[in-house]
């Protein structure tokens, strides 16, 4: 009966995103009063867990799940949900994790809600909130099936500690054979990404051309951030598409989200709304982005970026 | 090669979203629908599989009458056929269910839906209907080959690119990258009279169950009010991300 989550790692350590949804299945395991259990694969050291209210972990040590491979990841989580006879299933929303979901839903016969963003306003019936017409509006939305799988956004519910430690139980479920084969992977390493990040420095078309990215990536470098940027400045090929964020880009949900020459048009804002704190730089006091922003500055990015980078050089060297 | 290129009928981008009867429902007044910007990359996509390697495309929406002027639009784009299936859109597992129907029925070796749509962001119809239809799937498709029914696509991953081979029948799930923005089409006005001409079936659902249903909706706290920093202040830039917001 216990609360089942899934605590994804990559190359044996757990992401933010685990330890997220950890805290989150501890919290609904608390409100129906029974105990919670992680499924992993191939992590390394899973005492972390504990932490952030694990009571008992599957885990699953298989070298035919090294890549990541929707349909058999589901078909492990069905069988760790199986085995626990668990009602409640608690994804992130990590790229991976959406693409599995849809799949466990309907392996599991279990009603799915994705993006949602706090711990279920009631269990009977099971009602949660989650973001809706990106990111515009919410949609308190019911699961009304027997077993209920819950997508967990990124950076909403946020890390609880526990003091803690649990139970470890090695966990091997039959792997199926794979439709879809991954031939090659193609990732940039060393360099935070969006998905990961807790501070995104984004630009736009405000920047004028590709030779003055130089400063934003310096200012992202002291800020150990990803680097975004607009749509239109993906679109002239002045930065890679992987960084166009926006309602047709990546979403993102960072800590930390500056702005540097980006208006702040409605489809750049709804991708990038459910950041915690944005901070805009703009010569234009007009420009729509202050509506949105916690701080602005209004200045020419040219001098105003350098300066705050070397702010914030002395700063981190006194920290 | 028959192609079903499942598109979702959606506010436009720039709408404002309001709600009516007590926030229960979307206030569609005034608003203006769309064709997803996901699916238009994928139905994009297919228009290229036809004039270059002889697809069928069909196009698929579960709705309402409403929805037909964003179907007969993409029969203007080019698609050959359309089916509605007339039934109000609910939950994600219903849609699946109902356009799994369509799939089985109509013998469809690819079918093209997009990543997420814009409305309610699930995300969860492409999956859905490839484990409802044993079809293999691949999520956030960016780039997409065919040959026979052998199929190669390239797919976003958080911090890159994976290249992956698979079979027919496949369900993709479609986003920008899946075709060049420059290649998307606007009707043209010998599509628009082509497409009074092509067939737009209504179907009546199976009656797939729900799983889940909208209890209501909210909006976002409105902000406050942006504090503004002087460009010649930003130590006080730095003090308030550290001590106020602490963000650093
Ligand atoms: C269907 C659809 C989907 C879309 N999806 C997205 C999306 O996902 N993401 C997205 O970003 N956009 C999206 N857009 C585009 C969006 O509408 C805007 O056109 C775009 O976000 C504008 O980009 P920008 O702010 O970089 O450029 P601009 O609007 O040109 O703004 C540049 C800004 O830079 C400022 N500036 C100029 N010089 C300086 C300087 N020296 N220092 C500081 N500031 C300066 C200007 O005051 C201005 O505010 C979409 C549009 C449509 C129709
Ligand atoms: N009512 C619908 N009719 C047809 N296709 C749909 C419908 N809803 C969703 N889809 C397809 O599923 C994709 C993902 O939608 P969603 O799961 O709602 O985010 C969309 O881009 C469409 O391709």
């Amino acid at each position: 009966m216990s609360v089942l989550v899934y605590t994804e790692s990559d190359n044996g350590t757990f992401k933010k995103v685990a330890l997220e949804v950890a805290s989150y299945g501890k919290a609904v395991a608390d409100q129906l009063g029974t105990t919670l259990t992680a499924v992993t694969i191939n992590a390394k050291d899973t005492s972390i867990l504990g932490n952030h209210g694990v009571d008992k972990v599957l885990n699953v040590t298989n070298s035919k799940l090294e890549t990541f491979n929707a349909n058999a990841y589901a078909e492990v989580i069905k069988q760790a949900a199986e085995k626990e006879g668990t009602k409640v299933i608690i994804v992130s929303s990590s790229a991976d994790s959406k693409y599995l979901a849809p799949l466990l839903a309907v392996g599991l016969n279990a009603g799915y809600a994705s993006n949602v963003v706090e711990a279920p306003s009631s269990t009977s019936p099971f009602t949660v909130k989650r973001t809706a017409f990106t990111n515009k509006a919410f949609n308190i939305t019911s699961i009304d099936t027997d077993v209920k799988l819950i997508g967990l956004s990124k950076n909403a519910f946020g890390l609880k500690e526990h003091s803690a430690s649990a139970t470890v139980e090695d966990f091997s479920p039959s792997i199926p054979d794979n439709g879809v084969h991954v031939d090659a992977v193609d990732k940039v390493t060393g360099k935070v990404t969006i998905a990961d990040a807790e501070i995104v420095v984004s630009g736009g078309r405000g920047l004028k051309g590709p030779e003055n990215w130089g400063m934003l990536e310096e200012l992202a470098q002291v800020l150990g951030a990803a680097t975004a940027c607009s749509k239109p400045v993906s679109d002239l090929g002045w930065r890679p598409h992987s960084e166009h964020v926006g309602q047709t880009g990546k979403p993102v949900a960072s800590n930390l989200y500056i702005a540097i020459g980006i208006s702040g048009a409605i489809q750049h804002l709804a991708g990038i709304n459910a950041s915690k704190v944005k901070v805009v730089i703009n010569t234009d006091p007009e420009a729509p982005f202050f509506k949105a922003a916690d701080y602005g500055v209004v200045g020419d990015a040219f001098e105003v970026v350098p300066k705050l980078t070397e702010k914030l050089k002395a700063f981190k060297a006194q920290q | 090669m028959k192609i079903l290129v499942c598109i979702s009928h959606v506010p436009d981008t720039t709408s404002k979203i309001n709600f009516t009867e007590g926030d229960t429902k979307f206030d569609s007044n005034g608003v203006q629908f769309v064709i997803n910007p996901n699916d238009e990359f994928g139905l994009t996509r297919a228009m290229w599989f036809k004039e270059k390697q002889g697809a069928n495309v069909t196009v698929a929406n579960v709705g309402g009458p409403e929805t037909e002027p964003t179907l007969r639009k993409a029969l203007a784009i080019g698609a050959d056929a359309a089916i509605r299936v007339n039934t109000a859109a609910n939950d994600g597992f219903q849609v699946a269910n109902e356009l799994a129907q369509v799939v089985n029925d109509g013998g469809y070796d690819l079918v093209i839906a997009g990543r997420e749509s814009i409305d309610y962001n699930g995300g969860m119809v492409p999956g859905m209907l490839a484990a409802l239809t044993n079809a293999n799937f691949v999520a956030n498709c960016i780039g997409l080959e065919i040959d026979g029914t052998n199929a190669n696509a390239v797919r976003e991953i958080d911090g890159g690119k994976e290249t992956v081979s698979t079979t027919l029948p496949l369900v993709i799930a479609g986003q920008k990258g899946l075709v060049e923005e420059s290649d998307l089409r606007i009707p043209n006005m010998r599509g628009i009279m082509m497409a009074r001409q092509k067939p737009l079936t209504v179907l009546e659902p199976k009656g797939a169950a729900e799983e889940t249903s909208s209890v209501k909706f909210e909006k976002p706290v409105p902000k406050g009010a942006v504090t503004l920093v002087s460009p010649d202040n930003l130590d006080e830039l730095v003090n308030l991300l550290h001590n106020e917001a602490k963000v650093i």
